[in-house]
């Protein structure tokens, strides 16, 4: 029956426009592609797609056809034609017939994807949590803060705004808001969950497939909704456990008298007041936490690739890149400003 | 001391009544009786429900334009990845405005604007109930309306979105007065909503001509019934919540503050106990507009009414037992989910039995295919797929990866442009005629038509393939990188193609008024009573009320027995007089004298409107605003002796 159904979906595929338009448009994989499932809740997903996509287009085509063949058939008339009123003589079993079956037709239909529609449900509830690595999000107007717990206190870290997960592992996120609701939502991934204010919430997932899954606040939350964005790095246990020790040391002492400035001035000037570096004496949560900003691939929730160069631009001026953001604007010097890009990118 | 003589006054002569068929001296009385005043005073004095109707409608599709063109804004900035043309403070001003005006100042009013013009012609009576009220609701909504264009202009517009989540836009994350500005918004436009839901409740149930038994009333009353009873269960539940906003905001309550335990879920029930049935009584309306089109162009009684009334009422039921599914990402219980699902998908059943009872009527009949006729087969097209996505949004663990997303804009777009302002448009081409007397020009319309089809397609379907490619709602760029810039482009190109149809829409509105075609009171063929009077009607519509004896009184002329009554003689020509029936049969009850013209109702929707628009700035404004509105609804309901005169010389010779 399944064997059907999947040869039923593979055939019938090709049909649905959507498919057709992607194709004529040339569009491939995609950063954040809700039908490339890279784990199994969005391949689940992913198959109910299918069917119920299946499902749609047949009845779609079912009653534009009857519409298509009424137009082409049907005879014409203009108003001199006198309506036919013989319809209330005579009772229309055969119309009332063919009506009574479309019903119930598209009755068992809807039953169908019901059906189908709870017992996927049902499959990505039931995720098996053997070993499951615990992750606590807290979203921000507009960054997203990771905390990897552990039982051991001293293996706990913080990060931000970049998630490195274990192919293979399920994930259980912990779902929490600093301000107004947002929704944590990576598509390749699993569907989304919100993250409202007094409340905790959460999300089991699980990565197969290594690669670089970008996500993104679903839920409309102010100026910045645009960029806050968030990137998951899958990737496989033997590299994952390295990147996480690295996470749980501190900050790297600076090694040159151009880093020990930056440092310097980065906790005697506003930076420390809402940063947090592990090592020094910056603790502050209000902004992402630092400590290992350059093991980064992106900056400021993903509005910015992580190069030196845009790191000094949006320390200059954040407000250029992300209008309404909560960093202020810096005067720092030229000179200024490169020591403590310095000191940053040291922070791997 | 009562003075007995004020009560009574003196006797006088009982005004004469109509002939069957009229004289044309009856015509005349009638017409002097029924029509609004003149002259300055007179202007805001006009009650007569065309009068409002047409004001409604202008202002409904003013607003409608302007949202429009905040749209194209929009789609202007999303052209192409990274676009500098407007930045987030605007563009979040710009696609709550967009929401605000389309839900709250378009879609819903402008169904009820319509129908207060058809149901009194549809249901062979004088003027609709409570015409004063009318008069009313109508200020108090083009106040509302303003308001909040000129708060958008003086750049306070509301930008949270029409949905206004709070703690978004809540006192500590939307500080200043934008948000305040919304919720008054929903204020106004619910009260005016409310208050024609009650005229249009009434007008059927009581002012139905004789004969028209609930069994017989054309579908397209049925469906702003069914609509009306609708906007009492929704509205209320939206107006205390933007309530409780405001006292959030204004007066420092919790409600919504769960720091205080109040609670940021509590808004999203309550706004969406209203926000789905809300879609619904868009719809409905439209669907009403094809029930009424369909059966003129195929010659034939629409195909099973009793089926569609009862659609009609099971839709209105279940509309009220899906809102969840705008809240499937919020952690629910699984028996929630499921039952959320299945009454979300089952909810497409009643849509389902009139799709194929159109089809059923069109399959039997012979096609007529004029410029209504178009839209109409564009709401199948549209209209059907856009039903479709829906399913898919009922379903929980689909609905987890598309919400939000822009999969979801098109799916609504789909639905209320073609569920709604299709068969809005095809019945604006079918009833222009009887408005105004005079055709819409074909040729323009099929240009009109062409261009929003196409330009519709072409804007929203590649919507569906952003939201499957993660483009998320509400936001006013992207990176190229995300390769959603050419998607975006074909959009943006659609939208303006539908801009260049509402314009050749809008010339051909203005231009057939005094040039189309002279239409007569019946162009089309119709078979229902609007079609039996002149075009455009008289102030009175029927100068003799017409007794009714089937479900498309024009067309069953022909056969009649001739000792039956045609139409009720004997109702004043010189007072304004309405006959009453019952609510099931329409058996005659009793004559209502019904009110004179007066400038009351729009001094009171004034007065309303301070008192409103004061409580955004401060409380107290609830306790002085009120004054005023006490003053100017007294006035507007004190009797005056001449019309007491009137009313018991008519009961007297009753």
């Amino acid at each position: 029956m399944k064997g059907i159904l999947r040869g039923a979906v593979r055939a019938v595929q090709p049909v649905f426009a959507g498919a057709l338009i992607a194709a004529a448009f040339g569009l491939q994989a995609q950063p954040q592609d809700v039908l490339a499932p890279a784990g199994p809740q969005a391949a689940h997903i992913q198959s109910l797609w299918n069917l119920t996509v299946v499902v749609c287009s047949i009845v779609f085509a079912a009653v534009l056809g009857a519409l298509v063949y009424v137009l082409w058939r049907r005879p014409r008339a203009d108003i001199s034609a006198l309506p036919d009123l013989s319809v209330h003589m005579k009772p229309e079993s055969a119309a009332m017939r063919s009506v009574g079956g479309a019903v119930v037709a598209s009755v068992l239909l809807l039953l169908l994807l019901i059906v189908a529609s709870v017992l996927t449900d049902r499959a990505l509830a039931h995720l098996s949590l053997r070993d499951a690595l615990h992750v606590q999000i807290t979203a921000n107007q507009w960054w997203w803060e990771a905390r990897y717990d552990d039982e051991q206190a001293s293996n706990v870290f913080t990060t931000a705004n970049e998630l490195h997960i274990p192919a293979g592992r399920p994930v259980i996120f912990s779902l929490r808001s600093n301000d107004v609701i947002h929704s944590f939502w990576v598509p390749n991934l699993h569907g989304k969950k919100d993250l409202i204010p007094g409340r905790t919430a959460t999300l089991q997932l699980q990565a197969d497939r290594p690669g670089v899954y970008r996500g993104q606040c679903a839920e409309f939350c102010g100026l910045q909704h645009s960029f806050m964005a968030l990137r998951v790095v899958v990737e496989s246990q033997a590299q994952y456990e390295p990147w996480a020790q690295g996470q749980r040391q501190p900050a790297p002492e600076p090694n040159d008298e151009s880093k020990q400035r930056g440092r310097d001035l980065f906790l005697g000037t506003s930076c420390a007041m809402c940063h947090a570096i592990q090592g020094t004496d910056a603790s502050a949560r209000r902004g992402p936490d630092l400590t290992h900003l350059a093991s980064r691939q992106t900056i400021a929730a993903g509005t910015l690739h992580n190069t030196p160069d845009n790191l000094a631009r949006w320390i200059r001026n954040p407000q250029q890149f992300k209008p309404g953001a909560n960093m202020p604007a810096t005067n720092l010097s030229d000179d200024e400003l490169k020591a403590l890009v310095a000191y940053l990118v040291s922070l791997s | 001391m009562i003075q007995v003589q004020d009560l009574e006054p003196a006797p006088a002569p009982r005004p004469p009544g109509n002939a069957v068929p009229p004289t044309q001296a009856d015509r005349d009385a009638l017409e002097h009786t029924w029509r609004d005043p003149q002259g300055f005073v007179g202007w805001f004095s006009a009650i007569n429900h065309k009068t409002i109707s047409k004001r409604f409608l202008l202002t409904t599709f003013g607003f409608f334009v302007a949202g429009g063109l905040i749209a194209v804004a929009m789609r202007l900035q999303l052209m192409r990845p990274a676009n500098g043309l407007i930045g987030p403070d605007l563009y979040n001003q710009l696609f709550s405005m967009h929401g605000t005006t389309m839900m709250f100042l378009f879609a819903v009013p402008v169904m009820q604007a319509i129908s207060i013009y058809l149901i009194p012609l549809m249901v062979g009576a004088r003027s609709v109930a409570f015409p004063r009220m009318n008069a009313y609701a109508y200020w108090v909504f083009l106040f509302g309306g303003l308001m909040l264009y000129a708060a958008f202009l003086l750049n306070i517009g509301p930008d949270a979105g029409w949905f206004s989540y709070v703690p978004l836009a809540g006192p500590e994350y939307a500080p200043g007065k934008r948000v305040d500005f919304w919720a008054q918004l929903v204020t106004f436009t619910e009260l005016s909503a409310l208050l024609e839901a009650i005229v249009i409740i009434t007008t059927v149930f009581k002012l139905r001509a004789p004969g028209m038994a609930l069994n017989r009333i054309p579908l397209f009353v049925w469906a702003m019934l069914v609509t009306a009873f609708m906007v009492l269960f929704a509205m209320p539940s939206v107006m205390l919540a933007s309530t409780g906003l405001i006292m959030d905001r204004l007066v420092g309550t919790h409600f919504y503050n769960p720091a205080q335990n109040g609670d940021a879920l509590l808004w999203q029930h309550l706004f969406w106990f209203f926000g789905h049935p809300e879609v619904y009584l868009i719809f409905i309306p439209g669907l009403g507009f094809l029930s009424a089109i369909i059966p003129t162009f195929a010659r034939r009684p629409i195909f099973g009414y009793t089926a569609m009334v009862l659609s009609l009422i099971a839709t209105a039921f279940l509309s009220f037992g899906l809102w969840v599914h705008h809240m499937f990402a919020t952690n629910l219980p699984e028996v929630g989910k499921s039952f959320f699902t299945a009454a979300s998908m089952l909810i497409a059943v009643p849509s389902a039995v009139q799709i194929f009872c159109w089809i059923a009527t069109l399959w039997t009949g012979r096609l007529n295919l004029k410029l209504p006729m178009l839209f109409v087969l564009a709401f199948f097209f549209i209209l059907v797929l856009g039903g479709l996505t829906g399913v898919i949004l009922a379903s929980v663990p689909l609905d987890l990866q598309v919400h939000d997303t822009y999969f979801v804009v098109a799916h609504l777009h789909y639905v209320l442009l073609g569920g709604a302002v299709f068969p809005l448009a095809g019945a604006v081409y079918y009833w222009y005629p009887k408005f105004t007397g005079r055709l819409m020009n074909e040729r323009l319309g099929r240009w009109n038509f062409w261009l929003f089809f196409i330009g519709f397609n072409l804007a929203f379907f590649p919507m569906h393939l952003l939201g499957l490619k993660g483009m998320t709602r509400r936001v006013y760029t992207y990176p190229a990188e995300m390769g959603w810039g050419m998607l975006n482009f074909t959009a943006t190109m659609g939208a303006l193609l539908i801009g260049a149809s509402v314009m050749l829409f809008a010339i051909n509105l203005w231009r057939s008024r005094t040039r189309g075609q002279p239409a007569g009171p019946d162009p089309w063929g119709g078979g229902t009573l609007e079609w039996a009077t002149a075009s455009p009607p008289s102030a009175v519509n029927f100068e003799a009320i017409p007794v009714v004896y089937g479900r498309d009184p024009v067309w069953e002329t022909a056969d009649h027995p001739p000792s039956r009554p045609e139409a009720v003689a004997g109702l004043a020509t010189t007072a304004r007089e309405q006959l009453v029936t019952s609510v099931l049969d329409a058996q005659p009850d009793h004559r209502q004298q019904f009110p004179q013209p007066t400038p009351w109702p729009f001094i009171s929707a004034g007065a309303t409107s301070a008192l409103f628009i004061g409580s955004i700035f401060t409380p107290w404004a609830v306790v002085w605003g009120a004054v005023p509105v006490a003053i100017a609804l007294t006035i507007w309901f004190w009797p005056r002796h001449d019309e007491t005169a009137v009313n018991v010389a008519l009961e007297k010779s009753a």
